[in-house]
């Protein structure tokens, strides 16, 4: 399970609006399960059907969450116009089975947030509780 | 026996090592979607198999992000 706070998620929907047509794509820090830092980056791609981070930014969130005895929890891109859930690209380049993999669609009347752990080269769901 | 850093935590290596075998040290999954800092400075994927590592370096690594619809 990974908790993350109202606020949070709120932002997390605000960038995906913000970014339409385009994915948006970020990262999202803490201690144990639960998420305190929210980071919106760069989608390299600036494409609505692909998304791909900038490595110097996630380097650049990696110390500044190390700075405040944060680690990165989780990813996060959005689905514009497709269900919260990894598509085959998604699954193809999900590499690392530290990380949740959370995914907001803008499909539908209100966004969806869902979120997913790589185990055994499966992307199986994970609980995301609010707080 | 060297000290360097490899997310943060201490590792134990012995010297000389690059950084692809350090990488491979460090079972990476898939060495080929991984970035490196070492020491803060970035690593261009093409120098992985002539960056040698030294004592008290902190090496980063991070999995490549990226998906589509």
């Amino acid at each position: 399970m990974i908790q993350i706070p109202q606020h949070i998620i709120d932002a997390i929907i605000q960038h995906a609006q913000e970014d339409l047509p385009n994915e948006a794509c970020g990262l999202l820090t803490g201690t144990g399960d639960i998420v305190k830092g929210h980071y919106a980056l760069t989608n390299v791609d600036h494409s609505p059907e692909h998304f791909s981070f900038d490595p110097q930014e996630q380097f650049h969130v990696l110390k500044e969450a190390r700075a405040k005895g944060q680690k990165i929890l989780a990813n996060y891109h959005s689905h514009p116009s497709t269900p919260a859930r990894p598509s085959e690209e998604d699954k193809r380049l999900a590499y690392d089975p530290n990380m949740i993999y959370i995914i907001v669609s803008l499909a539908g009347e209100k966004p969806v947030i869902k979120a997913f752990s790589l185990i055994d080269c499966c992307m199986c769901p994970y609980e995301i509780q609010i707080i | 026996m060297s000290k360097i850093k490899v997310n943060d935590e201490e590792q134990e290596v012995n010297l000389p090592l690059i950084l692809s075998g350090l990488i491979r040290l460090n079972n990476v999954i898939q060495p080929d979607m991984v970035s490196v800092q070492i020491n803060g400075e970035f690593i261009n994927r093409e120098d992985f198999d002539t960056t040698v590592i030294n004592d008290g370096d902190e090496v980063d690594f991070l999995y490549f992000m990226g998906g589509g619809k």
